[in-house]
This record gives structure tokens, C-alpha cells and sequence, in this order.
């Protein structure tokens, strides 16, 4: 039960997007088509699950034994930029139908502020009251943040086909009317707020 | 200093501001301006790491092999922002909690790395001084406005001091959708005034 909690938590309630404000750059960079969207969501989720369980095994048994948390900034973005060099290059050889789908959006997840930003969120705090620090827990969390991401750029990349076909004034084209929606989707994600 | 100098610092100001008309950054601007200290507070560090950061690695441009420049910028970035994060943790504690997480991410703040690629690595110690200091100033006057709008909407107050009675207050601009649509808006005025301006200056030449 307390799963599913933490699970709608962080898909609708604590939206990585529309609530935390974390990877906003490839929601306002490539949320024009509803398919891109996708796209850009499978290969956050895959990037986003890994550098979790990653750092969150630093974090436990190297960061903290050795009493060295403040380089965690440092180790935390040298491992994903790492593993993301790492993904795209295990993902030419072994899947290259998935790297064509994938790969374009790969490069720019290193600069995604939303996977260094889960990273870091969950070493500070505890993901289920009353477990502690678990990787698993951390992991999975991360994976729901992740879907949270995907349905946010995707319903907005909905949003964004819609608007290229309404007359827009001509300041507002291009990113302002974009953050306007966005203003308007966050109000309705606003609804869920006391579900939990 | 001569004309050219000048422009490289006033360009970041802002008709080439890294928010408002190249649209970097976007995360911090929107996460951190609920109030006008927290963003003048998110400008400042920012610009410590843009200013520290362009000049190191414009310094070390001819040490750095072109093949491994993009981890390198990384990490010295990341020292700097490591530094920045603890100095903020130890002299303004309340300043770190309301920022949060958003101080270690400057990280990966677009602003930083662009200008680092973009600019640094081509140009000498001194300019790439004024380019990261410029680009600093217009992200912190951008956070500034945006902040100054929301507080003044949303709490009725500028840097704390209350001056519109708490029934006026309209609590959704200090909430998330208020960041979206104040920065759009925003960005779409700023924009208006930079097009006026350029066909105003494209019918003097013609």
C-alpha cells in the first residue's frame, strides 16, 4: 500500500515538472510532437532508474563510510554523464533498433537537471517514513518520478500540436505562449494536491 | 575600456539575456523566484560559478585535449559549485534551505556550460571575465524581475516587507503555475522590446 502511495506521490502530486520544476529544458526542447515525446520520456526513465541506483549504491557504501558527502556534487554528475556515454554506447551494439529510437535524446540527458535532481533529492530524504535509506525504495521512486516526466511532456506535447494551428500574437510565439500552457497544465495538476 | 569590452559585458544584459531571449536555464529561474531574496540569492551564486568557471577554462583552453573538454568543464564547474554550496550551507543557512537542491544543480545550468563551450574556450582570460560576469548580471536581473512580480502578487511584500494587507494576496503566483505564466509573460514583453527596437534600428539603417 504504501507503495502505490509513493508511486501516485510521485507521479501526479510532487510532478517532477509541473511541481519540482526539474528538466525543463527538454520539456519546452522537444515536446512539439506527441511521438518525440515519448521518445524523450523512455529514454529519461531508463537514464533516470540507472543513475539512481547507481549513486544511491555511492552514496551507501563509498560517500557516507567514508565521510565524504561533500563531493557528492562532483561524483553524482561524473557518474551520470558516465553512464549515459555508457548507455548509448551498450545500446549501438546490442539493441540498434532501440538506439535509433533513443538515441538523439540520449546526449542531452546529461545536462537534464531532473536526473542529478533526483539523485540528490533522495539522499535527503527518506522515500517511505519508516524505512530508512533503501536503494530499492530509491530506485523505484525514481522510476515513478520518471513516468511523472513522461506523462507531463507528453500531454504538453499534445497541447503544442494543438497551438501550432491558432494565430498567435507575435511576442508570444515560440516559448512565452509555451510556458502559459504549461502555466495552465500545472494549474490543473494543482487538483491533485491532497491525494495523498 | 574600449567599445568592444563594453559590449561583451552589456550584450548579457539584455539583448542577449541567457533567460528571457536565449531561454537557458529555465529550471532555476522558475524553482527559486518566490521571493526577491531567494533569486537575487540563486543570481549571486550563479554568477560566482559562471565568472570562476570562465576563467579557468579560459585560462586552460590550451592545456585541455579537445576530445575530453566537455567532462573537463564538468568538474571544474562542479568544484566551483561544490564550493559555492558549502560556503551558502555555513554563512546563510536560510538562504541553502530555501534554495535546496537548486544550488547543486547550477551544475548542470545550461548558462554555464554554454558559455564554457560557447565562449571561453575561444576567447582570453579577461573577455570570457566579462562574458561570465554580463551573462550573470542578466540572469540575476531576469530572476530579479520575475521574483519582484511574484512576490508583489503573491505575498504582497518586496525582500519581506509586507505592504499589501493579506486578503489581496493572490497565493497562485507564489505557487508552481504562477512561475509558468509570470516568466511567460515576461519573456513575451522583453521579447516585444527587443524586436520594436531592432526594426526601429533596421528602418534607420535602410
Amino acid at each position: 500500500m504504501e507503495y502505490i502511495l509513493m508511486i501516485i506521490g510521485a507521479v501526479l502530486v510532487n510532478n517532477i515538472i509541473l511541481v519540482q520544476f526539474l528538466g525543463i529544458c527538454p520539456f519546452l526542447g522537444v515536446s512539439s510532437k506527441v511521438n518525440t515525446a515519448l521518445g524523450m520520456g523512455a529514454a529519461v526513465t531508463f537514464v533516470m532508474a540507472l543513475a539512481t541506483l547507481v549513486t544511491s549504491l555511492l552514496q551507501k557504501y563509498v560517500l557516507v563510510p567514508l565521510d565524504i558527502t561533500f563531493l557528492q556534487t562532483i561524483v553524482f554528475i561524473l557518474v551520470i554523464a558516465s553512464l549515459v556515454q555508457m548507455v548509448e554506447i551498450m545500446l549501438k551494439k546490442v539493441s540498434p533498433s532501440l538506439y535509433r529510437a533513443l538515441g538523439v535524446f540520449l546526449p542531452l540527458i546529461t545536462t537534464n537537471c531532473a536526473v542529478l535532481g533526483v539523485a540528490i533529492n533522495v539522499t535527503q530524504q527518506t522515500i517511505i517514513p519508516g524505512h530508512g535509506f533503501s536503494v530499492i525504495d530509491n530506485t523505484l521512486y525514481a522510476v515513478a518520478i520518471a513516468i511523472g516526466f513522461t506523462l507531463a511532456i507528453t500531454i504538453f506535447a499534445g497541447l503544442r500540436e494543438q497551438l501550432e494551428l491558432v494565430e498567435i500574437p507575435k511576442g508570444m510565439k515560440g516559448v512565452p505562449i509555451a510556458l502559459i500552457t504549461a502555466g495552465i497544465l500545472a494549474m490543473a495538476f494543482m487538483g491533485f494536491a491532497n491525494l495523498v | 575600456m574600449s567599445n568592444s569590452k563594453l559590449n561583451i559585458l552589456t550584450k548579457g544584459f539584455f539583448k542577449e539575456n541567457p533567460t528571457l531571449i536565449l531561454v537557458l536555464g529555465c529550471c532555476p529561474t522558475l524553482a527559486v523566484t518566490t521571493s526577491v531574496t531567494n533569486a537575487l540569492g540563486m543570481g549571486m551564486a550563479t554568477t560566482f560559478v559562471l565568472l570562476m568557471s570562465n576563467m579557468l577554462i579560459s585560462a586552460l583552453k590550451n592545456v585541455i585535449p579537445d576530445k575530453v573538454r566537455i567532462p573537463s568543464y564538468i568538474v571544474i564547474i562542479a568544484t566551483f559549485v561544490s564550493m559555492i554550496d558549502l560556503l551558502i550551507q555555513g554563512f546563510l543557512p536560510s538562504l541553502s534551505a530555501s534554495l535546496g537542491v537548486f544550488i547543486p544543480l547550477i551544475v548542470v545550468n545550461c548558462i554555464v556550460l554554454g558559455r564554457a563551450e560557447a565562449f571561453a574556450n575561444k576567447n582570453s582570460v579577461f573577455d570570457s571575465l566579462l562574458d561570465g560576469l554580463g551573462m550573470g548580471i542578466g540572469f540575476t536581473i531576469a530572476l530579479t524581475l520575475i521574483g519582484a512580480i511574484r512576490e508583489i502578487l503573491g505575498s504582497g511584500s518586496i525582500m519581506g516587507f509586507q505592504f499589501i494587507p493579506a486578503e489581496y494576496h493572490i497565493l497562485i503566483f507564489v505557487l508552481a503555475p504562477g512561475a509558468f505564466l509570470v516568466f511567460g509573460f515576461v519573456m513575451a514583453a522583453v521579447r516585444y522590446i527587443v524586436n520594436k527596437s531592432e526594426e526601429k534600428k533596421k528602418q534607420k539603417e535602410a
